[in-house]
């Protein structure tokens, strides 16, 4: 294995404070709060972090919130046009000698699928051609989550949600941000998982230390809306990982790496078994769309070998 | 003196640059374009220290600018018509963030059907979202009102962002002699910009414009905008007396033009007042006790200056250049619920709907207008609402359609024109 040049070796190289404090209104076992978690312990207390309308925007409800760093909510289709109004403002300032260069802080987008799949990629995609400099952390609960888990762009194809709940689930297929950001040359681009701390704090990392745009996929895991006990959150993190469902990788200077290769993936059924929302797709007649999931996952990984198999015979 | 012949654009742009902004977030729209353009041409050409960033839409625009003013910068913006509305959830968002910038909107009808051509359904659909609102009817007015605009927002006592209304194409396009304050007296009358405490800190974190749960906690805030709103009435006059001070130039909440002795009183905002006054020197020079008021504050509403204006007249006609479909204009509805029950309010309060997408209003339609209102007062009974449209604009307009073949039944041919 290549060493991996990062802080974060072992374990126990990862923070043990905890930036963000509990007693939030977020659901018992929240995979998103939990990768959030992570990822703000890495980010460090100079953050100002701008939200877009969904579940986290319920994390600050006046007069609390378990925030260290600065907070503003925006609305749902405009995050990152806040965070190129604070940067902006901060480097105004900056220029001016108006605050010092310790009074800077990382500007931080944090929103959810449908924000960024959808509604937020107008001013997201403003942002990435102004190469902003940020860290753009979109929770992937694969739907519209605070208003009751509506399927979103980032819905996967056959999950049932509160507006797909025929015998077939969500016709539509999940929508490739990270190709999205790919395509228009980001900073850094990754995806990450709260099941796999050492990986994300790795990534974490390296986006805080690259100037430009960068933007963040954490597989977020919904209880509520994915319908499985709260306390699977990270075992469901884990089999997303071990059948291919979630690759863990990303993408620096034009190139993407998988920064985990499952050396035996399991079989997905293992991963959509756990969870009420693909329950359907075990019906008499659904096999084709489990059939379907399968070779898509196994096409995919074998490009994903091929590609790595290459670029090894040619060092 | 430095005077030149400027655009209302080109005025609001100065008024930019005199009040020393840090930041411009924008979007291009017609009427409002030169503006940015104008601002842009200056940052490039290092005749103005300021940083511009132009964003993917109105929506972000707003977003960005609020962004920047909790984080301690002053700002400035600008846009029109459609891009008001593409931007309003973040109208209402900004008044909430107590955030003190200054938006210029250039007025311009909305679609459908598209025009370019002003009136002031865009921003009165901005009435209720917690900016105030100066609208000017000249381009000396838009100039100074941008410097007056951000001590108002700024104010301690007030932290509201603030609107200045100008009109498409009589305003933004049309060149008016503008005397541009030193730039010296102007920074010393906005003064610093003091962000105040809101302001992202690396040392002090702050949450801002986060949820409340519950009406109780919600009201309280949203009554606060109001307090803060009604008590602009009071800063926005010692301001305007410091202006005045300083430069000469006074500028009441309310304008009003040959109002004294008046029996009637048309009352019009924005650029096409200065028609109204016009009218007015007719009408008195062939005898009428007939004068004109211009509110300049729209948003908090003048309630007592009006008030005082109007105790005594006969009657009002409110010429409104917007339409609230179903009901009628939105000036009149304002004018008569400040004044109802109010001692010596006029009985009669005569609505008028015209300047629709730039129509003209022409001199004989205020005398039309004065007539209808004086006969109202002698009956004492407040009149129905007009809709100004002439029958020579009909038959054009039919004419037209017979020419395109494009002939079609019409809703509303029943009504009165
Ligand atoms: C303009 C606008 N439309 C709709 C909503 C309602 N809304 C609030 S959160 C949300 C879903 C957000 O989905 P996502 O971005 O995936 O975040 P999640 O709720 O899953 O955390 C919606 C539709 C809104 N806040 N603003
Ligand atoms: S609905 Fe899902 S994503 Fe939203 S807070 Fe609850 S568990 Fe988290
Ligand atoms: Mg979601």
């Amino acid at each position: 294995m290549k060493s991996i040049d990062s802080s974060f070796q072992r374990p126990r190289d990862l923070p043990d404070i905890h930036i963000l404090s509990s007693g939030t209104s977020i659901c018992a076992g929240c995979g998103g709060l939990q990768a959030i978690h992570e990822i703000l312990d890495i980010l460090g207390l100079k953050t100002v972090t701008v939200n877009a309308s969904g579940c986290m925007s319920l994390l600050s409800v006046y007069p609390f919130t378990p925030f260290s760093g600065s907070w503003l909510y925006t609305a749902m289709a405009s995050a990152p046009a806040g965070a190129q109004g604070v940067r902006d403002a901060l480097d105004r300032l900056l220029a001016k000698k108006r605050i010092s260069s310790d009074e800077d802080m990382q500007v931080v987008v944090l929103s959810g699928d449908g924000s960024a799949t959808g509604i937020g990629l107008s001013a997201t995609s403003g942002a990435i051609d102004r190469r902003l400099d940020f860290i753009y952390i979109c929770y992937d609960n694969e739907g519209y989550g605070n208003t009751g888990q509506q399927f979103s762009a980032g819905t996967p194809h056959g999950a049932r949600t509160t507006t797909s709940r025929g015998e077939h689930g969500y016709c539509g297929y999940k929508k490739d941000l990270f190709s999205i950001w790919k395509a228009n040359h980001p900073a850094y681009l990754a995806t990450v998982s709260g099941a796999e701390p050492l990986d994300l704090a790795r990534k974490i990392e390296k986006a805080k230390s690259i100037k430009g745009p960068s933007l963040i996929i954490a597989f977020s895991p919904c209880p509520t809306g994915w319908h499985f006990p709260p306390q699977e959150s990270i075992e469901i993190g884990k089999l997303a990982i071990r059948t291919g469902v979630w690759p863990l990788k990303e993408y620096e200077d034009g190139k993407v790496v998988h920064t985990y290769m499952p050396a035996r993936r399991l079989p997905v059924t293992e991963y959509l078994k756990k969870q009420g929302r693909f329950a359907h797709l075990f019906h008499p007649g659904n096999e084709y769309l489990i059939k379907e999931m399968q070779a898509e996952l196994d096409a995919y990984w074998a490009c994903v070998e091929k590609s790595v198999k290459s670029s090894e015979t040619k060092e | 003196m430095n005077k030149q012949m400027l655009t209302g654009n080109v005025a609001a742009a100065w008024g930019a640059r005199l009040a020393g902004i840090d930041y411009l977030p924008a979007f291009p729209i017609s009427p409002q374009t030169e503006i940015i353009e104008t601002v842009a041409e200056w940052i490039d050409t290092g005749v103005m220290d300021a940083t511009m960033t132009t964003l993917d839409s109105e929506h972000s625009m707003l977003t960005a600018a609020g962004g920047a003013a909790a984080t301690g910068v002053r700002v400035f913006t600008a846009t029109s018509s459609q891009g008001l509305l593409y931007g309003m959830e973040m109208m209402y968002a900004l008044a909430g963030w107590r955030v003190p910038l200054v938006l210029i909107n250039v007025s311009r009808g909305l679609g459908a059907p598209i025009t370019l051509e002003p009136d002031h359904n865009d921003v009165l659909a901005a009435r209720d979202s917690g900016f105030l609102q100066l609208h000017c009817s000249t381009c000396q007015e838009i100039l100074d009102s941008i410097l007056i605009a951000f001590r108002l927002a700024e104010d301690k006592r007030i932290r509201l962002p603030v609107l200045v209304n100008l009109d498409g194409f009589y305003l933004s396009y049309t060149r008016e002699p503008v005397i541009i304050p030193e730039p010296k007296e102007a920074r010393d009358f906005v003064g610093p910009y003091d962000p105040g405490t809101v302001r992202f800190k690396a040392d002090a974190p702050i949450s801002e414009a986060v949820a409340v749960l519950g009406g109780e906690a919600y009201s309280y805030f949203r009554y606060e905008v109001q307090v803060a709103a009604r008590k602009a009435l009071e800063v926005y006059e010692e301001i305007a007396a410091e202006f005045q001070a300083a430069f000469g130039r006074s500028y009441d909440k309310i304008d009003a033009y040959r109002a004294d002795g008046a029996e009637y009183l048309f009352l019009m905002i924005g650029s096409f007042a200065t028609k109204a006054m016009d009218a007015v020197d007719q009408l008195r020079a062939a005898g009428w006790k007939i004068g004109l008021l211009r509110p300049r504050l729209l948003r908090p509403f003048p309630d007592r200056d009006l008030r005082i204006l109007a105790a005594g007249r006969k009657g009002i006609a409110v010429v409104d250049q917007n339409l609230s479909f179903g009901r009628g204009g939105i000036l009149h509805t304002e004018v008569t619920s400040s004044l109802y029950g109010q001692p010596g309010a006029p009985p009669v309060i005569a609505g008028f709907v015209g300047g629709l997408g730039g129509r003209d209003i022409a001199a004989e339609e205020f005398y039309q207008m004065a007539e209808d209102l004086k006969k109202a007062c002698r009956k004492g009974v407040q009149p129905p609402m007009r809709l100004l449209y002439t029958a020579g604009e009909l038959t054009a307009m039919r004419k037209l359609q017979t020419i395109a073949h494009a002939v079609r039944p019409e809703g509303g041919r029943d009504e009165k024109h």
